[in-house]
């Protein structure tokens, strides 16, 4: 039987995926690589859903990461749809220069 | 009449206020003055039943009505209650009488007077607005309610004193008589709260039958009621100190000064003292002052009354200075006396008034008595109507004011106070200083040479009251022609009163003949119920009419001063105020008692309340504490504003700061906190 990998690898890894993508979604101007780094924030809790399911033997958290994904996915096509209209209206992907309900 | 009607009374002329008040002024003058004189005249008719009810055989001593509000009393505060409870006794029906006569007399003069007035409307409105209080005042059943009445022809005087708001006079002048009043109402109301605190109630009734179960009560607290009782009489009736205003009232319209500051409103302190008599029974102290009260102002004012020139002034010092005679009577216990000189007062006053307006009237609004002279001819009915009143106030008999002066004054004389007969004295003098202005004003009016011009100084004191009316167009239309072309009698809608009240200002005083002149003093008679208490009247005939031959004396030489001053020889006056031009000019300038008033105690009033008041803690403390309120909360907000951004990725990194710090103190907090 091959060695288990500690669990604490797992977490150490979704923290760490977690964490770039938070500092990418505060950092970034770029509202596409803003997108991404959600992406990555979510898929960084998937992996702690799985290595957590794996752990305890327990089916829900692997059943968490479709739901994950099934949200993810719809997300994604609704955010893509708003960021093409946000181009189109405005020409730019700046973040900070879609402003216009701001005071 | 049946009890439940005695509302009717006043709320009559509260609906004509009502009406006249809203749609007045889009009416033709024709109905404003139908709808002011009708609901006038119908209670004057409910007198007249409510007097014929009363004085059937068997009839009880007073009638009254409580009125309630779908069931629930006006006021009822764990033991306190008030009721609009109006009750009826003798003294009353008396007072509703004046008001109510007297009033729809003038009432009828008004309608000529003010025919070519603006504001028509508006003077009716409040002319039965002050009807409405006047009788609400005299009809109440509790100090309360009186003082509701009191309060509202206080409204209703200040409203008609600044009748000509336009006027800067005339606007403060009705500033002046409310804010003097006001003074008055702070001692009413103390009162009021005493009587509360002592009594637990303000009904007439309860409190004076508990003052009379306790013989032993002298002085104490019924002394502090009674002076803070007699403070707000001395506002109202504008006695010493607080007279300054009533004089300056004279700015209104001249019915005004005839109905509120001579026959009625005025008289509502002189009303409320014979009403609350028997606190005062119980106080010697509190009648002493009544008494020093009443014939210091008496003398006071008949004083500037002497030489005053507006001739309305004149009339005004003279209400003074006869509402200070019934101060006195009062004050000596002779509550019926005074009650009897203000019925007959309320005559010849309201007649001194209105023939004074006729003349103002017929001049076209000269009010100053040296543009006046020989109008003897040309206003005929004026001339004999006011003869009339003249000589009713100056004490010759058997016009009325004869007999209630000279009740006033024997009855002082033999009162028991320590100072009676310094009183009496005071009084008598006062009765010749009446006779002698008074005269004064009729020879300077009606007697001599013709000095009015059409070129009058409309704007000296108190003028200008018919700048609108016709008679001053045709005046100046026609100014070439002989002066007296222009002077005119009034019509009969104002002559018609002028001369019901002068036929009550001669017979007026009959119904008070006393004993002593084979009279059967009707008055004391039919109040005697009501005011029966008091200093007993010692009868004594020699001396009542040895006091009444000593003060028709005086009045004779009053009389013949005033002849040979101004009629025989019309320089005389002028030469003794040339030799004395200190005391004149100090008595022509009512004493500086304005310019004192002004500067002990309305400047420095003032100064504090913008030095100290206004600056310090108005807009020092308050506005101060506000503004710094304000800006606290501002520049807090500033701070916490910038939370709120507005940048999506501030949220972000706030909700990512607030992530991890929920999960530093679930992780560590254990261990931090809880160990």
């Amino acid at each position: 039987m091959a060695t288990v990998v500690p669990i604490s690898w797992y977490l150490v890894l979704a923290a760490v995926l977690f964490s770039v993508g938070v500092a990418s979604f505060l950092l970034k101007r770029n509202i596409i690589t803003i997108f991404m780094s959600i992406e990555l924030m979510l898929n960084a809790v998937n992996l702690t859903f799985v290595a957590f399911s794996h752990l305890w033997n327990h089916i829900s958290g692997q059943v968490f990461v479709f739901f994950v994904m099934v949200v993810a996915a719809a997300e994604a096509a609704v955010g893509l749809a708003i960021i093409i209209a946000i181009f189109r209206t405005r020409q730019t992907l700046n973040v900070d220069q879609v402003n216009l309900l701001k005071l | 009449m049946p009890a439940s009607y005695l509302w009717l009374i006043p709320l009559l002329p509260f609906a004509g206020f009502l009406i006249n008040g809203t749609v007045g002024r889009r009416s033709p003058r024709a109905l404003v003055s139908a709808v002011a004189l009708i609901p006038t005249f119908i209670s004057a008719c409910l007198w007249v039943w409510l007097w014929f009810t009363m004085k059937a055989p068997g009839a009880p001593e007073s009638i009254s009505h409580v009125t309630t509000l779908f069931g629930n009393p006006w006021i009822s505060i764990s033991n306190f209650h008030a009721d609009f409870a109006l009750s009826v006794d003798h003294l009353t029906l008396i007072m509703l009488g004046v008001v109510t006569g007297v009033g729809f007399l003038i009432h009828i003069y008004s309608v000529g007077y003010m025919a070519h007035e603006e504001g028509y409307w508006r003077f009716f409105a409040y002319l039965n607005l002050f009807m409405f209080f006047m009788l609400v005042l005299v009809l109440a059943a509790n100090f309360l309610l009186l003082f509701v009445g009191w309060e509202g022809v206080g409204l209703a005087s200040y409203l008609l004193i600044g009748f000509y708001f336009r006027k800067d006079s005339a606007a403060n002048a009705g500033k002046k008589a409310f804010i003097v009043n006001r003074i008055g109402d702070f001692g009413f109301l103390l009162a009021m709260f005493l009587l509360i605190a002592h009594f637990g109630s303000l009904d007439f009734f309860t409190v004076f039958t508990s003052i009379q179960k306790h013989p032993e009560w002298q002085g104490g607290f019924l002394t502090a009621i009674a002076l803070l009782l007699v403070l707000g009489a001395t506002g109202k009736s504008a006695q010493i100190p607080l007279y300054v205003w009533l004089p300056d009232a004279m700015e209104g319209p001249t019915p005004v000064s005839a109905l509120i500051h001579a026959a009625t409103m005025v008289t509502a302190g002189v009303y409320m003292v014979a009403r609350a008599h028997v606190i005062f029974d119980h106080s010697p102290y509190a009648m002493g002052v009544v008494a020093i009260i009443g014939a210091a102002t008496a003398i006071f004012a008949a004083c500037i009354g002497l030489v005053q020139h507006d001739i309305k002034r004149v009339l005004a010092y003279s209400t003074v200075s006869q509402l200070g005679y019934m101060f006195l009577g009062c004050g000596v216990g002779a509550y019926i006396s005074g009650i009897f000189h203000l019925l007959t007062h309320a005559f010849f006053k309201a007649l001194l008034f209105l023939a004074a307006g006729s003349v103002i009237h017929a001049l076209g609004g000269v009010q100053d008595m040296r543009h006046m002279g020989g109008l003897r001819k040309s206003v005929p009915m004026t001339f004999w109507t006011m003869t009339a009143g003249v000589v009713a106030i100056a004490g010759i008999p058997p016009l009325s004011g004869f007999f209630s002066k000279d009740e006033i004054l024997f009855r002082v004389f033999t009162s028991n106070n320590p100072i009676g007969k310094l009183l009496w004295f005071v009084g008598l003098v006062t009765a010749g200083m009446t006779s002698f202005y008074m005269f004064r004003l009729w020879f300077k009016t009606f007697f001599g040479e013709e000095r009015f011009e059409e070129h009058a100084d409309l704007d000296a004191h108190g003028a200008a009251v018919h700048t609108t009316s016709d008679s001053h167009a045709v005046m100046v239309a026609d100014h070439d022609d002989h002066h007296a072309h222009s002077v005119h009698e009034s019509p009969l809608v104002m002559t018609g009163p002028l001369m019901i009240l002068a036929l009550l200002s001669i017979i007026g005083g009959w119904v008070g003949i006393p004993f002593a002149f084979g009279g059967s003093n009707e008055v004391e008679h039919f109040l005697e119920p009501v005011l029966a208490a008091g200093i007993p009247n010692v009868p004594n005939y020699p001396l009542e009419i040895g006091l009444a031959a000593v003060s028709v004396l005086v009045v004779l030489i009053g009389f013949y001063i005033a002849y040979l001053f101004y009629y025989k020889k019309p320089g005389t006056a002028a030469a003794y105020a040339e030799r004395f031009p200190a005391f004149y000019r100090i008595v022509l300038n009512k004493f500086y008692i304005d310019e004192i008033y002004q500067n002990a105690i309305v400047t420095p009033l003032l100064m504090f309340s913008r030095l100290i008041l206004g600056v310090v803690v108005d807009a020092g403390l308050i506005n101060g504490t506000a503004a710094t309120a304000g800006a606290t909360t501002k520049g807090l907000s500033k701070l916490t504003r910038n939370v709120q951004s507005g940048n999506i990725r501030s949220y972000a990194g706030w909700l990512a700061l607030g992530a991890a710090a929920i999960i530093f103190v679930m992780v560590f907090g254990h261990s931090l906190w809880l160990h």
